[in-house]
Parts: structure tokens; sequence; C-alpha cells
């Protein structure tokens, strides 16, 4: 009964947080890309605009919910959940602190990856039950470049579970305690740092973000696959686009940055601001570079990135050897 | 605890049903999904065995299943596609070339 | 417990996969397939293989049932205007006694009595000590080293396979 009420507070703090982090992420974004193209970003509402979520999510609720009059609508209403709760429960098994896990689970990556290749049904159903063509180019190019990337994200992380010898994220985590030559933190990113830049490209396109965000694409597809949603349904995209992000670095942070783990301040500290940096460099990316063209985007998943991903994993799994 | 009996029986029920689409359906691609949902019957079983015999055999023949089963859809949606393309059509009774 | 969840999860798969079968519409079949197949999941949880659950899902869930949605995207299927069955009497009672026999050899065969054989060393107990994934790799890696190793030349010719026939000829 304690292990079960503990849980659920566990599981409760850690929604909470989540969707308020989710809801400043936008706020965030908005900001740091206004920043970078030398504009304001959003400053009316409140001080430095941080009432703006507030003001988008009272705004998103009392919006009227169209449904296209030939849309199927069961499908069309069960698609924004299944893109959202696939991004929540991602969260189950990653290490926020030495004690602070929901659950550990001895396939712990491998639940990730399951969990994860479900959000695609999300927005390749929206596509299909929305009913216009659009959406429907919208679903068609997010089912291809979700099934393309997934082959390397998943390679990607090989390197890293051969080198630990375990699929549970804890054991993954005390597996990069302790230093080099007293001075390099054991961080799977040093000796696999050909998988974490694989894993990072590979996630961006996971997450249909620029310069990936072709099943989105506004100036070609309107907006893609959530064209015809409109408020709560609409902002459970959001959501789950953001929640995603936030679990991709909190993912990045576990397998290749030590986790938690890092001098003087409490671990959970460290554990945020590793996954503060990498959801910076995600939206300075997004920034910077131009949207790929598709055949480019399916052309550099499987001739480059696969490749490389398994010349590391063959790599990697000779140096063990020799090494062992 | 669960017997294996219980296990078997749910696994010949899905193989049935698999069995009962393959015979029945006209669309390729549901046939196409009922082999799916056989092959996976058949899974059931291995992993059933696995546990009550405590051998990790069966496990492994899974993967095996699973390999064969993702070169078959492969393949499968590849002809399916080729298929729509040359004659429009999903339907196996409008298949009828060889008929003349 | 364990029946309470081995009845839902087993239902659930029936279900589904009945209406896999009874559904005109190929959509969802689809989306019926896949809870049959979570379902399923589930089922090997329960059986104590977590690998080959979530191995399960990735492959069919993640992998083989998108590909069955983009092609019946790609290929805007509209649902079927007849009832999806059409009973033959001849077929229908050959089925019948078919679907019977199997369930009575299974009745028959592996009853509640029946006597399975010697135990091999992997019980639950050993499987938690040494970890499922680490076993189930050893045993796959050691004793079906060259079968494994074969099954790569399926993935290479399904893979020459599929694009030779997807290919669009120059005209």
């Amino acid at each position: 009964m304690g292990f079960l009420l503990a849980t659920l507070f566990k599981i409760c703090l850690v929604v909470g947080l989540l969707l308020l982090a989710v809801a400043y992420l936008t706020w965030l974004e908005r900001k740091v890309i206004g920043d970078i193209q030398v504009r304001f970003g959003p400053s009316r509402v409140g001080p430095f605009g941080l009432l703006q979520p507030i003001a988008d999510g009272i705004k998103l609720m009392f919006k009227e919910d169209v449904v296209p009059a030939n849309a199927d609508r069961l499908i069309f209403f069960l698609a924004p959940a299944l893109s959202f709760v696939p991004a929540l429960i991602v969260f189950a098994v990653i290490p926020f602190g030495p004690s602070f896990v929901i659950t550990d689970v001895n396939v712990g990556l491998l639940y990730v990856f399951a969990v994860a290749s479900l959000g695609v049904y999300g927005s390749v159903l929206a596509g299909w039950a929305s009913n216009s063509k659009y959406s429907l180019l919208g679903g068609l190019r997010s089912s291809a470049q979700m099934v393309s990337y997934e082959l390397g994200l998943g390679l990607s992380v090989l390197g890293v579970v051969m080198m630990t010898g375990s699929l549970s994220l804890v054991d993954i985590v005390e597996a990069q305690k302790g230093t080099w030559l007293g001075i390099l933190p054991r961080w799977n990113i040093f000796p696999q740092f050909l998988g974490f830049v694989i894993f990072l490209i590979s996630s961006n396109a996971e997450l249909n973000r620029a310069p990936f965000d072709l099943p989105e694409a506004e100036t070609e597809l309107v907006a893609g696959f959530h064209t015809e949603y409109s408020s709560m349904k609409f902002a459970l995209f959001f959501m789950a686009e953001y929640a995603n992000m936030i679990a991709v670095a909190a993912l990045a942070t576990t397998l290749f940055l030590g986790g938690w783990r890092g001098p003087l301040l409490p671990p959970v500290i460290w554990f945020l601001l590793k996954v503060f940096a990498f959801i910076f460099l995600f939206i300075w990316v997004r920034a910077t570079l131009p949207r790929f063209r598709y055949d480019q985007l399916m052309g550099f998943g499987w001739k480059v990135l696969l490749p490389l991903a398994l010349a590391n994993v063959m790599f990697t799994a000779a140096l063990i050897l020799i090494l062992a | 605890m669960v017997p294996l009996w219980a296990y078997l029986l749910l696994s010949g029920f899905l193989f049935i049903v698999g069995v009962v689409g393959v015979a029945t359906r006209r669309n390729v691609l549901i046939i196409f999904m009922s082999i799916e949902l056989m092959l996976n019957a058949v899974n059931l079983s291995f992993v059933a065995f696995s546990r009550f015999l405590h051998s990790l055999d069966g496990q492994v023949f899974v993967f095996f299943v699973m390999t064969v089963a993702a070169a078959e859809v492969a393949v499968g949606l590849a002809i399916i596609i080729a298929l729509f393309r040359n004659v429009e059509t999903v339907y196996v009774d409008e298949l009828h070339l060889l008929k003349g | 417990m364990e029946w309470v969840l081995f009845l839902t999860l087993a239902l659930l798969a029936g279900a589904a996969a009945l209406a896999m079968v009874l559904q005109r519409h190929p959509v969802y079949s689809a989306l019926c397939l896949i809870l049959t197949l979570f379902a399923q999941g589930g089922l090997y949880i329960l059986l104590h293989a977590q690998l080959i659950a979530f191995v399960h899902i990735i492959v069919y869930a993640g992998a083989i049932m998108v590909l069955f949605l983009f092609v019946i995207m790609l290929l805007d299927l509209r649902p079927e205007e007849h009832p999806p069955l059409q009973f033959n009497r001849i077929g229908v009672v050959l089925g019948l006694v078919l679907a019977g026999a199997l369930l009575a050899e299974l009745a028959l065969g592996v009853g509640p009595q029946i006597n399975l054989g010697p135990r091999g060393p992997h019980d639950v107990e050993t499987l938690r000590i040494l970890g499922n994934t680490q076993e189930v790799a050893r045993v796959l890696f050691r004793k079906y080293l060259i079968p494994f190793e074969l099954t790569s030349l399926i993935l290479l010719s399904a893979m020459v396979g599929a694009l030779v026939l997807a290919k669009r000829r120059p005209e």
C-alpha cells in the first residue's frame, strides 16, 4: 500500500511538473527564437510575457471545437489522445535522481522505444481521419519519416547498451559513475560521440521539429496532419510535441551525459540543467536551419545515418572485444 | 497461476480467427493482416511453452518468427502496391487474369 | 490477480481479433489488429518474457502496422460494399469441423493433467537473478547462432525483393 501511494505521488509530481514545463516551453521557444531573429517575442502579457502560456491556454479552451463534415469522428477524437499519452508515459522509467524514478524496468530502454514508436499513430490517424488532402499528405509523410528515423535512433544507442551490458536506464546512469584521469567524467558522450550525434539528429527527426518538420510544414501543407484540428484537440497535439521534446532531452541526458550525476549541486538540479541544455539546443537548431526537401530527408536517413550507426555498432563491439 | 491450457486455448482461438479471415475476406490487405494474426497466435503458444517448460528456446523462436513476419510484410506490401498499380484493385475475387 | 489480468487481456485480444475480421473498413481492421497485438504484449509480460514483449510491440505496433496503415492510406481504400463474410455451406461445415478438431486436440493433448516432460534450467527465479535479456541473448547467440545468422539472409532477400517490386520501371 505504501509503495502504491509513493508511486502515485511520484506520478502526480512528474506529470504536474511536466505539464507546467510544457506550457513554459512554448514561452521559452518563442522568446529564444525572437531573440535570435532580433525581435522581442511575447512581451505584452505579464512581465516578459510570462503569463502568455496561460493566456494561450485559456484562449484554446474557449475556442469552438470544429469537426470537419466528412471526418471519421471516432478516430478524429482518438488521434490527439493517441499522440499525447505516449509522450507522457515515457517518463515512467527515466531516473530523475539517485532514488527518484517512478519504476525501474529491466528492459527500460526498450520500453522507451516501444512507447515512442506509438506516437506516430497519433499523427498518421489524425491525418487520415481529417478527410483533407493536406492532412493526409502530412500523415503519410509522418509515417514514412518516423519509421525511417527510428532505425537510426535505435541503432545509435546500441553502443551505450553494449558498454553498459543492461537495458535498464538506472543501470546505464550507474555505469557512468566516476571519472577518467580524475577530471573527465565517465559520460558515454566521450566514447560514443558518433552515436550521440546520430541520436540527436534522428531524435530531432522523430520529434518532427525543424529542419525535419515536413509532416507539418506550414508553407507546404498548411500545417500537415493537424490542419483540421482546433481548440483543445489542437492543444493536445501541441503539448504532445513539447512533452516529447522534454522526453528526448531527458533520454539523451540519461544515456549520454551521465543522467543526474554531477559535482556540488543536488542531482535533480543537474538533471534539469542538462535537460535544459538539450532543449535549448533543439530550439537553436530550429531557429538556424532551413527545412529539408523530402528526398533529401529520406536519403539522409537511409544512406547516411543508418550506415554510420551500423558502423558505430560494429566499431564499438570490436573495441569491447579487444579491450576485454 | 494461470495454467498452460488457458494460454493455448487463447492461442488456438486467435489462430482460428486468422484462418477465418484468410478464408472469407476479399481485401488482400485484410487477408495479409489475418496471416499476421496467425503467426502471432503461434508466437503466443511459443512463449507460453517457454514459461512452463522453464526453457528459453521458445522465446528465441519467437524472434525468428518475427524476422520472417517482418520480411514477409516488406515483400507482401510491395507486391500489393505493384498489383494495385497494374490492376487498380485489392479485392482477390477481381483478380482473375489467369482465367482468361 | 493474475487471473484477472489474464482474462482481461485474453478477452481484449479475442474480441479485437474477431472485430478485425468482421470489420468492413480496412483502417478499423488495422486498428483492431493493433489492439490485439497490444493485449498480446501484455500477455507476454504476464508470462515473464519482458524482452519479447517489448520487441513484439516495437516490431509489430511500431513498424509493421504503421506500414499497413501507410499502404491503406496510400491506396485510399474505402469500406467494402459487400458484407465481409460470404458463407458457403460446405465451407462453413468443413471449417467448423476443422476448428472443433483443433480445439479438441488442444483439450485432449494439453489438458490440465498434461505431462510436459523434462524442464529446462530457466525458471522464473533464475531469470530474475540472471536477467531475462541476458539469458535470451545467451541462448540466441550460442545455441542458435547459425539460424540467427541465416535470418539476416532472409532480411536481405526481403529488402532486395521489396525494392525490385516497388520500384517504378522506366517506360
